[in-house]
């Protein structure tokens, strides 16, 4: 038994952090997912470098015009440039996606695993709580917090990790009862290894991918909520561009100037494409059966 | 295989058959009605479809002169304090019920009393209804009230089944028994209404309809797309932008016309601690943020033109316009004049504004406009709701908002202008301009009331609480086999004469 | 488990009630006065006095919760503000739909994502791979909204194949029900199957390089064996996890999907009534698509032991 807990190697040494990175690096799909990260992150940073107009200024005499070399990728409602709105919109798109992620991680998964791992009482109290908000419509929520915190993009990042947390409880208590359940956990229990050490052991890092999987995929329903919450007055105001604004916005004139939705929609793509990809690439590094 | 599929045909050409004998109607409407009892609903939408449900008292021309429906002629007498009115014979409600003085005293009454009602202030000035003979009511009133003929072409003047209202009480909504061309069938929330053709109506012959059908689409592209599939008959509330699109497509057409409303920025001058900013105590600051908005421009850009700019709180096209007070053109040089006389360069304040994609594009462009007038306007999208409750409580500085309209000019300023009406959100009170509109109120010589509301549209022109912009066009986009739509102010659909051509 | 699974249909009560109370309690902060948002445009001060006594808004909050509580216990779940309707009439209206597009829905998220999950994963790296993550990230990326307008224009506008919109009840005309339900069906179970397929990719190279794959594959068991016995079953465990609550997130109303194919389900209903403070309505909703959700997180709970004994749940 102490042998199968010795055999299961962790995320945690470094050691075989330095080896997963050598496999992260030898990854095809997570080189090409880290490369567009890499591109949108120059992109929203050199945002006043790359725009080739003021984002926010508005010309009357060029409303919902075609994408020409005046107007790389065409002008939106207002007589605004896209391509300028479209870089500096990264700013506020990746952040809402990352930041709302990291905060449903950050909220989600400990109680996910303390409900899973517990079980008893701590398990129904969390579970139970955890029904309770995700039956709560998102809406409600949302004019809440608006309420409440004001409008500011770090509200609504704080509004759309709250509602993504529940998911993550969901997952990380599901993947531990899993864990839980196999041999060489029973086993770290039978020598007595502190709760700690086995949930941070042998837990957490085999808990990991589907958290991840969801992760990635949930900062593409982030970057699209957050025009949702800029909307009912929580999020980025206008004129301040974002991708989910530019595209909610965009829905209106399908037909007469498809491009003001092409851009931002093939720009949220390539962003959840890049961090799926990346995903995957650290999962098969972090792998500790992965050679 | 091919029997089946000639049977297929056979039971398809018999389904088109019968379709070309009971004549259906679908109309997609941009909104879900309220509660469908004309004394206790509010919106916009729940008028159009009493327009064919209920008959009112008088009806309005597409010129808003009025005339006859179930009143067929009226008089008023005793210094504008009495108005008796004849009615119309043989009439019948829908469950069968005749209709006569007695109903006509019963429904304003209704109105004045149902706790529910919404209507209480707009039937105020009725003191008494008297019963003169079957066919004739009069309406004694507390004091003379200009706008009382108005009040009868709306909801108040819509007739209920008596009987079917003392039976259902407050619950008449779930089936509302009047005396219109069409009567209720079934409603589905947020879905549709649908109505069926009343045979016995007095207008009957020129009914073309077996059954309408009033759909919900919220979404103004979507409601475009099923008009163009043929889900849809017509729609109202097309999208300005899609015009274009529209006029192109031999299969649809355009109607429109300009509303009675207005859409503006309402500024907070006197209500609470929010309205001590320049902008909210120095009338040069308001002007010089008139004076920094291109009208034409703005209904340009953000409208494709569609609808009529204005700096009243009637459009250009009402006779009760103050011609001598044009449309100000656009003057960035005075306004930055201004605001420095005001000392108020740079000056920053906030506008809130509804978050429909209409308003939020306007709100766009008045802040780039005023942006080079040398105004910071920081914008803030805000659900309906908490608009409401904002500006009423005096929590704003500066609100994009407009106004339905009504037949009455009183109705698009009395409440809003005046020290103590109802929904004077900007607490503004000039005990002049109350003078001025009570006096047009009282009054039902045009030429006098005329002259009332061109002082009063001067001194508020002066002051600006609010700053007119534009009066928004109804527009309804048809399919071209419809005939017979006239398109009336108040944006009612009436069915009467319009027929679908095969 | 038949005893854990009593105990658990037991402990729903309390949840609803948490659920309740909490939804309440939201609903109290929102901004705004529902006797202003509902008293019309003239907002006269007398309907808005009115509405404010017969509806209780000046009482305490947990006053108006009892009020509304002891509705509940008698079956009554109040009446909506707005139309009068009964809330009880609206739910019976609209649960039916609700369900059935729910249903359809994930129904085809699984017939599309769980076999293309299976597939990318046998197939790692390799061309197939490649599409069908791209395929499904971009159903992902795409907003619902989006592509139901886009599939209205090509499929109802242009080629004029199905209706834009006319929902009927398949008790009264199952032909057009079906095709109006079809196409927002679509455009909602594509975006689930997208998180489906990732999940289910996940997890089928998780299993495949565990243990006990290894052992049975050299002990000798047969390939296809191996995949549907051990591997599959393992592999649907975060594919259940994430699959219930998207049902659960589906019952409580298609918001944007539901406007754009006007199919009169909870979506549209409740996002209205929170925005004319319809308390009733919102309350009745949610409680029963939360009612809905909590029993299917139940189902969940047993699906983990039925695919995998050794869990004690």
């Amino acid at each position: 038994m102490a042998e199968t807990a010795a055999t299961v190697p962790s995320v945690f040494g470094l050691r075989i952090r330095s080896r997963a990175g050598r496999r992260l690096l030898r990854h095809r799909g997570a080189l090409i997912g880290g490369a567009l990260i890499a591109f949108f992150v120059v992109l929203a940073v050199g945002a006043p470098l790359f725009a080739t107009h003021e984002p926010m200024a508005t010309d009357w005499m060029a409303v919902r015009k075609a994408p020409s070399w005046a107007h790389l990728m065409g002008t939106d409602e207002i007589g605004r440039d896209v391509f300028s709105r479209l870089v500096w919109g990264a700013r506020t798109s990746l952040l809402a996606g990352v930041v709302s992620v990291a905060f449903a991680l950050a909220l989600g998964v400990p109680l996910g695993v303390l409900a899973g791992y517990a079980g008893g009482w701590v398990d129904t109290v969390i579970s139970r709580c955890n029904e309770a908000v995700l039956s709560c419509p998102f809406l409600i929520l949302a004019i809440a917090f608006a309420a409440f915190l004001g409008p500011s993009l770090t509200n609504a990042m704080i509004a759309i990790g709250l509602s993504a947390a529940p998911i993550f409880v969901r997952l990380a208590r599901g993947q531990t009862l899993v864990v839980k359940a196999e041999e060489y956990v029973d086993g770290a229990r039978a020598v007595g290894l502190a709760h700690t050490r086995i949930v941070l052991r042998y837990i957490l890092p085999n808990i990991f991918p589907p958290l991840l999987v969801q992760s990635t995929l949930t900062i593409a329903t982030a970057i699209i909520a957050e025009a949702s919450l800029s909307f009912l007055g929580l999020g980025q105001q206008p004129p301040d561009p974002s991708w989910g604004s530019m595209l909610s916005i965009a829905k209106n004139f399908l037909v007469q100037a498809p491009w003001m939705s092409v851009w931002p929609g093939v720009a949220i793509f390539l962003v959840v494409f890049g961090f799926n990809l990346l995903g995957d690439g650290l999962r098969d590094a972090l792998d500790p059966r992965g050679d | 295989m091919t029997r089946k599929l000639s049977l297929a045909v056979a039971a398809g050409m018999m389904l088109i058959g019968s379709a070309a004998s009971a004549e259906t109607l679908r109309i997609g409407l941009a909104d879900d009605p309220d509660v469908l009892d004309p004394d206790q609903s509010r919106t916009f939408v729940g008028r159009i479809v009493y327009t064919a449900l209920c008959d009112k008292l008088v009806d309005i021309d597409p010129d808003l002169n009025f005339v006859p429906q179930l009143a067929t002629a009226w008089e008023w007498s005793d210094g504008g304090k009495t108005l008796t009115m004849k009615l119309r014979d043989g009439v019948t409600f829908h469950d069968g019920e005749k209709f006569d003085a007695a109903a006509v005293k019963a429904n304003i009454e209704r109105s004045k009393t149902l706790p529910e009602s919404r209507r209480k202030s707009e039937v105020k000035s009725i003191d008494t209804v008297d019963v003169v003979d079957p066919l004739t009511v009069r309406f004694n009133l507390k004091a003379p009230d200009a706008t009382l003929l108005a009040t009868l072409s709306d909801r108040a003047g819509m007739m209920v089944s008596p009987k079917a209202a003392a039976e259902a009480g407050a619950g008449l909504g779930a089936k509302l028994v009047c005396s219109g061309p069409f009567k209720f069938v079934e409603r589905v929330q947020q879905d549709r209404i649908v109505l069926e053709k009343f045979p016995a109506h007095w207008n009957a012959a020129n009914i073309h309809f077996d059954q309408v059908i009033y759909r919900t689409i919220p979404d103004s592209t979507v409601r475009l797309a099923n008009l163009q599939a043929g889900d849809l008959d017509m729609l109202e509330r097309l999208s300005p932008p899609d015009i274009a699109t529209v006029k192109a497509d031999s299969k649809l057409q355009v109607v429109d016309v300009v509303g009675l409303g207005y859409q503006g920025i309402t500024i907070n001058n006197n209500n609470g601690e929010r309205s001590k900013t320049p902008l909210g105590q120095d009338p040069r600051v308001r002007k010089a943020l008139e004076l920094s908005i291109d009208r034409a421009a703005l209904n340009q850009v953000v409208f494709d033109g569609a609808h009529l700019p204005g700096n009243q709180f009637v459009s250009p096209q009402s006779q009760f316009y103050n011609q001598a007070i044009p449309v100000p053109a656009r003057d960035v040089a005075k306004a930055k004049a201004l605001l420095k006389e005001a000392g108020a360069e740079g000056f920053s304040f906030e506008m809130q504004f509804p978050n429909n994609p209409d308003m939020t594009r306007a709100a766009q462009v008045i802040q780039a406009m005023a942006a080079e007038a040398g105004f910071d306007v920081k914008l803030r999208a805000t659900e309906f709701a908490t608009m409401l409750k904002e500006q009423s409580a005096g929590n704003y500085q500066a609100t994009e908002v407009g106004w339905s309209g009504r037949v009455d000019p009183d109705g698009n300023i009395h409440a809003f202008a005046t020290c103590k009406g109802g929904i004077n959100d900007t607490k503004y009170c000039n005990p002049e301009v109350d003078k001025l509109l009570d006096a047009a109120r009282q009054t039902n010589d045009v030429a006098e009331r005329k002259k009332l509301y061109a002082s009063a549209i001067e001194i508020l022109d002066r002051e600006r609480p609010i700053i007119y912009l534009y009066h928004p066009k109804w527009i309804w986009a048809l399919s071209s086999k419809l005939q017979g739509y006239k398109p009336y102010p108040d944006a009612m659909i009436r069915l009467e004469g319009m027929k679908k051509a095969s | 488990m038949l005893a854990y699974f009593l105990r658990r249909l037991v402990g729903i009560v309390p949840t609803v009630v948490l659920v309740s109370m909490f939804v309440f309690a939201l609903q109290q902060m929102l901004p705004g006065d529902p006797a202003l948002a509902l008293a019309g445009e003239e907002r006269d001060p007398e309907s808005i006095a009115y509405i404010r006594e017969k509806y209780h808004l000046n009482e305490p909050i947990w006053v108006q919760y009892g009020y509304w509580m002891g509705g509940v216990l008698k079956g009554d779940l109040g009446i909506s503000l707005r139309t009068n309707i009964p809330v009880t009439e609206l739910l019976v209206q609209k649960l039916p739909v609700t369900i059935q597009l729910a249903l359809m829905a994930i129904a085809i998220a699984l017939l599309i994502g769980i076999p293309m999950g299976v597939l990318s994963a046998l197939k790692r790296g390799t061309p197939l791979d490649w599409l069908a993550n791209v395929t499904a990230l971009s159903g992902l990326s795409i907003p619902n909204f989006w592509l139901g307008v886009l599939l209205i224009l090509l499929v109802s506008v242009k080629l004029g194949w199905l209706p834009a919109s006319g929902y009927e009840s398949p008790f009264d005309d199952p032909v057009q029900n079906l095709k109006t339900m079809i196409m927002p069906a679509f455009v909602l179970g594509t975006a689930i199957a997208a998180t489906m397929m990732r999940h289910t990719r996940s997890a089928m190279l998780e299993v495949l390089r565990s243990d006990y794959v290894r052992t049975a594959r050299a002990k000798g068991v047969r390939e296809r064996f191996v995949i549907l016995r051990h591997a599959f079953r393992n592999a649907l465990i975060p594919v259940v996890t994430i699959g219930t609550l998207q049902l659960g997130e589906l019952l409580a109303g298609a918001v944007l999907t539901e406007q754009v194919f006007t199919i009169p389900g909870f979506g549209k209903q409740i996002v209205d009534a929170v925005f004319n403070r319809d308390y009733a309505v919102v309350q009745g909703v949610v409680l029963c698509s939360s009612l809905a959700f909590i029993l299917l997180n139940l189902v969940a709970d047993m699906a983990y032991f039925f695919l995998n004994p050794r869990i004690r749940a």
